[in-house]
């Protein structure tokens, strides 16, 4: 697969590469899955995908609805072992290191790879207890005045701080559909992520809404190696450095973004894109 | 005897009826060639429907008003000279005789020649009757029969006809849960009223001694409720303290930990408790469980009654064990996994995400499904009866003996009082407070619930 | 924005992971701990209803074996002097001849039987064994005289012959044999006298007496006098007469209201207060429905006391919003689809109902309707308002008669002083009630799972 990523960055020849900074993936690389497989019960939903997630950079997972993009992005931070009768073949590791090792306690390993959900899904809880929940489960905080520092910075670097910041005792609950997800984002961030996952970030959001959490990722990009699923190509484009397009449990082809939209070396990939399948 | 008859006139009429309209229908086709409305079995229907309701029109009147006017026939037979020497009780018991005689059953002793014209009288007026009313309903019924027959041709929407009586008797049969409502508040209210009649509800409500005088005269004796309700909130509270732990405990392994094949055993086997009659639970708790609690109380130094509050209370918890589990197992399916799956992503614990997003966010409902049970507590009956003690006094111990609303219900009617005094009446506004006491608690717990699966739907 | 994430205080990754790791072995022990309080429970709820079986079985199960006393009775000609049974050919008419009959009988019932039994069992007693006529006659049911005379009314041609007759050991005599009272007590607390009790052991020991199945638990009816031989039938019957009740009322109506509600009734106000008034009136305590019974069937209607009619429709007023709600989510199950497909061939709404979606949800209706009916069956508190505590010693012909009820036998027993003898009675009752209440759920786990595979 290594070797694929290669050929595809070496195919993309009609790209600019003044428009096209040295590729992300020549930055150290934080995460390598290596076929990876997923039955659930009887059924394969994934089929040997072996992939290289590179740090501080957006990578999109692109595919028609069913293709297993979101799996493959559940595999990452093991949220799998939540479903019942879902099994896990292949490797995947964080900076070296399996995370499907026996050894590995997965309550620590959520807490190194986030994530934020397809539809917001705040606890019924306030704003401020919200994303005071993660540094309190794992004992971020040494006291009030710490715990109240990471909630505030957390929500101004979801960039909801300002909007809340005189109601952060209210339920999460009560605000909109688009500051709903930025509260995830923020819950999210209080705990310190390396990584963080996001499944469809704005499929339930308004065009504004997604403009802002768009708008946002792109700035996360600084600090977090981030991995999207989003079935929307134009949002994959826009945010996102490194594509993969997933089809019917297989990684069809991956690479820089530009080189997936302007130059597809699959006849798959460039029909998905013509607007073919899905 | 005479149901039987009754019945199998009714039962050839309907057969004939249906079967009249069917061939007529039948003929319909065979006869023109125009396409006949509706099939032959509506046909059928439509004739039985007609010959059917002025006979039963008949029956039931007859058997409304029939009783009273045999009875005034009955009178007029004894001679008008003993008649008036008759008391009530008298008069019932010759009564009784005539009709003993009447029916051929005869009687004990020497019957006076009066009795035995009178029965004479009665047994013909009463065959006599028997045969009208069942002809005029048989002619009745055949009128009804001819109309329909006249009625039916090929554009007759018999159909139609036919499935307006369905709708009303559907009607009629849902209405029957109205008329229970409609019953229990209309019996219980006049009831309880007669109670008020002799005590002041002030002193019912706010008494705090309950000594009925069971023996009547006109001392009456003293219907405190407190009492009552202390012991029966004291033992809910008992019930609750044992049910809601182990029930929304065992809810939550069942449904998050456990897996399925243990599951699928161990849910049926917890229901099992849900299905066995209160009376055995009441004898488990009075035989095993209130012994077993004062022997233990002895073994530690505390005096506890074989049958008290305790025991009647920590037997209805298990009860109610399965009403808890599972009403909380189908509340907490109710919460979207996703809200699951955002504390899984932050990397909380299983329980973790357990204790601190899904009971929290299925906590309305919980509240919910406690207040039903709650309610089923106060109401439940057979367990206090046999193993709450029977001492209506107002105490704070739940080791000692107490009694409940449901407990004095059941003492003070008996069922072969005639409901003339306040001791029987005052199990009507005993059964009137917990009547209205479990409906608010149903309807808010009802509503809570109803909410709850509103938000997240 | 850029500046807030570079002045944030962003603790470094490693010192993270250190306290979370710190954390992690607490937090690990809190969710063992939290899994062992779940399994807890469930060992708690499952370890009761082992501990109600278990209980249940161990008290009733001695129950269902009674002793019996084998004696060789002489129907004495001197005793019994009453002349010959009247024949009817010596009369005139029948009525002649049934005065004689009864005549005859009631002559023979004012015999003292007693001295029959007496002599029977002194004959199996040891030769010369000291015992006074009280004390011997508390050995046999006090219901042995009558069994004897009833012998001996269906066939007098028995005069002067001596016959071998099986008549029960009393309850005092029961308990002795089985150990229910404890031996050692001294005379004063014990309910036979010492003469007695040496005589039973000694009959047990020479065989007169012995044990069998008591079979007298389903074929006789509840008995004051004579215990030992207090039996189930009664109440048995009683309760089949008001199952009856319920299931041709109950299961019609029921269906039919919730066919009406779910398939034909506009949403309007009053649908709607007849939906509320469903849900709450399947919340209302069963004594409730007892208090209306008592009312309304018996103070109003003046339908008989104690009868399984007034029992019977009051489970089916208590049973009905069960049916309801359980037929009206059978019928909400069924697709669209079915329903579409029905009127789009132009059958009517009504076809449609009848012909298409009921025939669907037969198997979940039947289920609920058994299931229904079970719970009625195991139903005790209104039955005691509407006279069904009082004590009836027949089985009763029809719905109008007095008669008890199963759950109402237990509560009676229970109640019963001689509690030695009435517990494990009690306790096999229970056993008889939850065989018949497993049996009705067993069914109807069969009856759907058939019906569904075939559908």
């Amino acid at each position: 697969m290594d070797m694929l990523a290669g050929k595809v960055k070496k195919t993309s020849l009609n790209v600019d590469s003044a428009m096209n900074p040295t590729d992300v993936l020549e930055r150290p690389i934080r995460l390598t899955a290596r076929d990876v497989t997923v039955h659930y019960g009887a059924k394969q939903a994934l089929h040997g995908i072996s992939i290289d997630i590179p740090d501080r950079a957006v990578t999109a997972f692109i595919g028609p609805s069913g293709c297993g993009k979101s799996t493959f992005l559940r595999c990452i931070n093991r949220m799998n072992d939540t479903i019942e009768g879902a099994k896990v073949g292949g490797t995947i590791k964080l900076d070296g290191e399996d995370i499907y090792a026996p050894a590995l306690d997965v309550v620590e390993l959520r807490a190194r790879i986030g994530m934020v959900f397809q539809k917001p899904n705040p606890f019924p809880k306030s704003i401020y207890d919200n994303v005071a929940y993660g540094p309190r489960i794992h004992g971020l905080a040494r006291n009030k005045a710490d715990l109240d520092e990471i909630v505030v910075s957390s929500l101004r670097k979801a960039g909801l701080f300002e909007e809340v910041k005189d109601r952060l005792q209210e339920p999460g609950t009560g605000l909109s559909g688009g500051q709903q997800q930025r509260l995830c984002i923020a819950r999210a961030i209080a705990v310190g992520p390396e990584v963080i996952l996001m499944d469809e970030p704005c499929s339930a959001l308004d065009p504004i809404a997604t403009a802002v959490i768009e708008e946002l990722i792109d700035e996360l990009r600084e600090n977090y190696t981030i991995v999207i699923v989003t079935h929307s190509m134009q949002q994959a484009a826009r945010v996102s450095q490194r594509t993969a397009f997933f089809h019917l449990g297989n990684l069809i082809e991956q690479g820089p973004t530009e080189d997936i939209f302007t130059n597809p070396v699959n006849k798959q990939t460039q029909d998905y894109i013509m607007g073919r399948i899905g | 005897m005479n149901a039987l008859v009754v019945a199998g006139v009714l039962i050839v009429l309907l057969g004939i009826s249906y079967q009249t309209g069917w061939s007529k229908s039948r003929n319909l086709v065979t006869a023109d060639g125009v396409k006949v409305h509706s099939r032959p079995q509506y046909h059928g229907s439509f004739t039985a429907i007609w010959a059917m309701i002025p006979a039963l029109v008949i029956l039931l009147l007859w058997a409304w008003f029939g009783g009273g006017i045999t009875h005034n026939y009955t009178v007029s037979q004894i001679p008008q000279d003993i008649l008036v020497s008759l008391d009530q009780a008298g008069l019932n018991g010759a009564l009784i005789r005539i009709n003993a005689l009447a029916s051929g059953y005869g009687v004990a002793g020497e019957t006076a020649p009066w009795e035995q014209a009178a029965g004479d009288a009665v047994r013909s007026f009463n065959f006599l009757t028997f045969a009208g009313t069942l002809i005029l309903a048989v002619v009745a019924g055949g009128a009804g029969l001819f109309y329909a027959r006249s009625q039916i041709n090929a554009r007759l929407r018999a159909r139609n006809s036919v499935e307006r009586v369905v709708n009303v008797l559907l009607l009629a049969c849902s209405a029957v849960a109205i008329l229970t409502t409609v019953g229990i508040v209309a019996s219980l209210v006049t009831e309880a009223l007669r109670f008020f009649t002799f005590i002041n509800p002030i002193d019912f409500f706010f008494g705090t001694v309950w000594a009925p005088n069971n023996a009547g005269g006109d001392n009456h004796g003293s219907y405190g409720l407190l009492p009552l309700l202390s012991g029966t909130l004291m033992i809910t509270a008992i019930a609750m303290i044992v049910a809601v732990p182990v029930g929304l405990l065992s809810a939550i392994y069942l449904s998050q930990y456990a897996p399925k094949s243990f599951r699928a055993v161990a849910k049926p086997l917890i229901e099992i408790l849900a299905g066995i009659p209160t009376i055995v639970f009441g004898f488990f708790a009075l035989v095993t469980v209130g012994p077993f609690l004062r022997d233990f109380g002895n073994a530690i130094g505390l005096q506890i009654s074989a049958t008290s509050a305790l025991t009647a209370g920590i037997v209805m918890g298990i009860m109610i064990i399965p009403f808890v589990s599972s009403l909380s197992d189908d509340i907490m399916n109710q919460v979207p996994r996703t809200l699951r799956d955002g504390a899984y992503g932050l990397g909380a614990t299983q329980s973790e995400t357990i204790r601190n997003v899904l009971l929290p966010a299925a906590l309305p409902g919980i509240v919910g499904a406690f207040l039903l049970a709650v309610s089923r507590a106060i109401g439940e009956t057979m367990i206090v009866v046999l193993a709450a003690g029977n001492a209506p006094i107002l105490r704070g111990s739940p080791f000692e003996p107490v009694s409940t609303i449901t407990v004095s219900i059941v003492n003070q009617l008996t069922g072969d009082t005639d409901f003339t005094g306040p001791q029987s009446l005052v199990g009507f506004a005993l059964g009137l407070t917990l009547f209205v006491v479990t409906l608010c608690l149903n309807i808010f717990a009802l509503y809570i619930v109803r909410r709850f699966r509103e938000q997240y739907e | 924005m850029a500046t807030d994430i570079q002045t944030s205080p962003d603790k470094s990754s490693s010192e993270r992971t250190a306290l979370i790791r710190a954390g992690l072995r607490r937090r690990h022990l809190n969710e063992q701990i939290f899994r062992g309080l779940g399994i807890a429970a469930i060992a708690i709820a499952l370890g009761f209803v082992a501990l109600l079986f278990a209980d249940v079985f161990r008290k009733g199960i001695p129950a269902f074996v009674q002793s019996n006393v084998h004696l060789s009775v002489t129907f004495d000609a001197e005793v019994i002097d009453v002349g010959p049974a009247p024949a009817r050919g010596d009369f005139a008419s029948d009525a002649e001849y049934t005065a004689a009959s009864l005549k005859w009988q009631r002559d023979l019932a004012l015999l003292n039987w007693n001295t029959i039994v007496e002599a029977s069992l002194r004959k199996a007693a040891p030769e010369g064994f000291e015992i006074d006529s009280r004390q011997i006659q508390s050995i046999p049911e006090t219901n042995a005289r009558h069994q004897i005379r009833e012998m001996f009314v269906r066939d007098p041609s028995l005069l002067g012959q001596t016959v071998e007759v099986d008549v029960l050991a009393s309850a005092n005599a029961a308990n002795w044999i089985k150990g229910n009272i404890n031996r050692d007590l001294g005379d004063a607390q014990q309910q036979l006298s010492p003469p007695a009790r040496q005589l039973i052991d000694i009959f047990v020991e020479n065989g007169t007496i012995s044990n069998g199945f008591a079979w007298s638990i389903f074929t006789n009816v509840d008995s004051r006098a004579a215990p030992a031989s207090a039996g189930l039938l009664g109440a048995f019957v009683g309760t089949l007469w008001m199952m009856l009740i319920v299931v041709v009322l109950a299961v019609p109506i029921g269906v039919a209201a919730a066919i009406y509600l779910e398939e034909f009734a506009p949403k309007s106000r009053l649908t709607d207060l007849i939906e509320v008034n469903i849900n709450n009136l399947a919340a209302v305590p069963s004594i409730v429905f007892g208090l209306l019974g008592a009312a309304v069937f018996i103070n109003w209607f003046h339908l008989p006391i104690s009868a399984p009619l007034v029992g019977g429709l009051v489970l089916t007023l208590m049973t009905l919003p069960t049916i309801i709600i359980a037929t009206r989510g059978a019928l909400m199950g069924v697709s669209p689809a079915l329903r579409q497909a029905a009127l789009g061939m132009g059958a009517s709404k009504t076809q449609m109902v009848f012909h298409h979606v009921l025939p669907v949800t037969f198997p979940s209706i039947l289920t609920a309707t058994i299931l229904g009916v079970a719970h009625a069956l195991g139903e005790t508190a209104p039955l005691l308002l509407i006279g069904m505590k009082a004590f009836v010693a027949s089985v009763p012909a029809t719905p109008l008669d007095q008669a008890a009820a199963l759950p109402v036998q237990i509560y009676l027993w229970q109640g019963n002083e001689n509690r030695n003898f009435f517990e494990p009675r009690t306790a096999a009752a229970i056993m008889v009630l939850l065989a018949v209440m497993i049996l009705l759920n067993g069914v109807a786990i069969y009856l759907r799972s058939r019906l569904e595979k075939r559908a």
